[in-house]
């Protein structure tokens, strides 16, 4: 009894030492900015709103645009992981042909390919495109199932699903294509709920390529316009920047409360990434 | 299984196999299916990896066309200080933070193990920062956390310690980043929490009968069945590391700084490619770095003979 009180009580404390900066990041974006730098507690004395009005129009664009920008990256690249990574895993898990045994390792292997090997000719063909500026070059890869990653659960989820549902199916008369559409699609639900959950959190917080395709501010999306904002203010408008920051993670935070469930048993089947 | 037991089961069943032709059924219709991945795999993946090899022997800026210079690249790299100071950057980000990463993950895991009550609550709690960890919103967060006036120093002045900038002291810069990266270690916790509900509890209940310690029973049972999971965490997590870019971008405003103190490799790549369109030399760096995670994943699947424990 004793033991699980001080199990619990540290259990409590350590969850509170790591949320405590998120915590804290809210209830600053709350406060004026000198307030920031002089308390380090959790009480709100006055709500200040402000920040939220200050932020939102600092830059050229509104804040809604980016927000907008976002949301169509991230639509965007989770139907192409929904639509090419099934089709693949589909392939891979249920249907026999040449050469299987070694396009699966070969797939298995892009899973740990760092993206700097590819980056360069694939921003040289990309902007030769003309298509820098543009989310071409964000959500293409994702239509063309390079997040292997989303293959690899969508196999492990098809393997789990009974051979003996694609047989009667067969056996009624249907080719793959509707045993894909009408057996296994409509099973594999979860696999590609979760799926949905990862491409959106991983899409919404990525840096890297935005930064290289995206250079215009009316192109910018959430993490591009928060690093402009850091990049163009003083010390002084800690505030405004912080209730970016918080706009930017609430998107992150809904989607872990109701995906949550996808997530812990995506990356618990997988082994996670 | 994880990809890396599956492709360890890939290169095992290989042996000994007698090669029998096989007619294969649904050619047709799997390379329909798999159309939109060898598009990407040509086009977005092995197109592209080549062309950078081809133009890691080049100068390239972009404009001009690309000039043969054969090995320059490379020389280059053996005499470039800034590069030299990269990889010793992110060689020590990589060896501290994921060790001390995985540890908080393991031991926050055995915690939560078996029946404790609102696991579910303190699993999202621990989780939820591994979501958040790569944003920019939280490096933004962490560049006032660790700041002069930042919310530690305001701590520590409540105790009498006056303390420091600790990001824009060239001492102390990478140690915030690697303390980030620590903070994000829900993602394998939640792995380890998995591996634990594997291990069957006859095997402890057969162990404390014969009158064995928790801590016996932990050494002997639950961290030898743990070790492939160990070993899986251990080489996603060193990958992940290598590649880390947005939080010392961020943080450092684009420049690696303090005095090149959190010039990640994945960072200095990008300011010789993109900041100063030198393509051949950040090609070149591309695949060094390939060639350095290649080289310390086969060293992880070589050493892991030794100490991995597969039950099969």
């Amino acid at each position: 009894m004793v033991s699980s009180a001080i199990k619990h009580a540290a259990l409590i404390l350590a969850g509170l030492i790591m949320l405590y900066p998120v915590l804290w990041l809210v209830v600053s974006s709350l406060r004026p900015t000198d307030e920031i730098f002089r308390d380090p507690g959790l009480v709100i004395r006055s709500t200040e709103f402000s920040n939220y009005a200050d932020g939102w129009n600092t830059l050229s664009s509104p804040f809604t645009v980016f927000l907008i920008n976002s949301s169509l990256v991230v639509l965007g690249c989770i139907l192409g992981n929904l639509f090419s990574c099934s089709l693949a895993a589909y392939a891979f898990a249920r249907l026999d042909f040449a050469g299987k045994k070694w396009w699966f390792a070969i797939m298995l292997i892009t899973i740990m390919l760092p993206i700097h090997v590819v980056i360069v000719p694939q921003y040289i063909l990309f902007s030769q495109l003309g298509w820098v500026n543009t989310f071409v070059p964000l959500i293409l890869p994702k239509v063309l199932a390079t997040d292997a990653f989303f293959i690899f659960l969508m196999v492990q989820f098809i393997r789990g699903i009974p051979r003996e549902l694609d047989e009667a199916a067969r056996i009624d008369g249907c080719g793959q294509g509707r045993i894909f559409a009408q057996v296994i699609l409509p099973l594999m639900v979860p696999a590609l709920a979760t799926t949905a959950v990862f491409t959106f959190i991983w899409t919404w917080n990525d840096f890297f390529s935005q930064l290289l395709y995206l250079t215009k501010p009316e192109m910018y999306t959430v993490p591009l316009a928060l690093r402009a904002f850091m990049d163009a203010q003083s010390s002084t408008s800690w505030g405004p920047m912080f209730a970016m920051s918080v706009v930017s993670l609430i998107p992150i935070f809904l989607v872990f409360l109701f995906g949550q469930r996808f997530l812990i048993k995506g990356i618990a089947t997988t082994g996670g990434k | 299984m994880s990809a890396l037991g599956e492709l360890h089961s890939l290169t095992k069943r290989e042996k000994g196999q007698p090669k029998v032709k096989v007619k294969h059924r649904h050619n047709k219709a799997a390379y329909l299916f798999l159309l939109p991945w060898f598009l990407g795999l040509g086009i977005i993946t092995i197109g592209p990896m080549i062309s950078s090899l081809i133009l890691s022997f080049t100068k390239y800026n972009l404009l001009q066309a690309p000039k043969f210079i054969g090995f320059d690249n490379y020389i280059r790299m053996l005499s470039d200080e800034s590069l030299h100071q990269s990889l010793g950057v992110t060689f020590l980000y990589v060896f501290v933070s994921v060790p001390v990463q995985l540890g908080m993950a393991l031991a926050l895991a055995l915690l939560l193990d078996r029946g404790v009550r609102g696991l579910a609550f303190y699993r999202s709690v621990f989780y939820l920062p591994s979501l958040l960890g790569s944003s920019v919103a939280i490096a933004v967060l962490w560049k006032q956390v660790f700041g002069t006036e930042g919310l530690v120093n305001q701590f520590l002045a409540m105790f009498g310690i006056a303390g420091q900038g600790w990001i824009s002291s060239p001492q102390t810069a990478l140690g915030t980043l690697i303390i980030l990266n620590v903070w994000t270690f829900g993602a394998p916790m939640v792995i380890f929490l998995a591996g634990l509900r594997q291990i069957p509890t006859m095997y402890y209940e057969a162990a404390s009968t014969d009158g064995a310690s928790k801590f016996r029973q932990f050494r002997t049972i639950t961290l030898p069945l743990l070790t492939p999971i160990i070993f899986f965490n251990l080489v996603l997590q060193i990958i992940h590391a290598f590649q880390s870019f947005t939080q010392a971008f961020i943080v450092s405003g684009g420049s690696g700084g303090p005095a090149e103190s959190t010039l990640f490799y994945t960072l200095y790549l990008y300011i010789r490619g993109f900041s100063n369109f030198d393509m051949g030399y950040a090609s070149a760096m591309a695949w060094v770095l390939l060639l350095i995670i290649g080289a310390f994943t086969a060293i992880n699947f070589w050493a892991s003979k030794h100490w991995v424990f597969y039950d099969d």
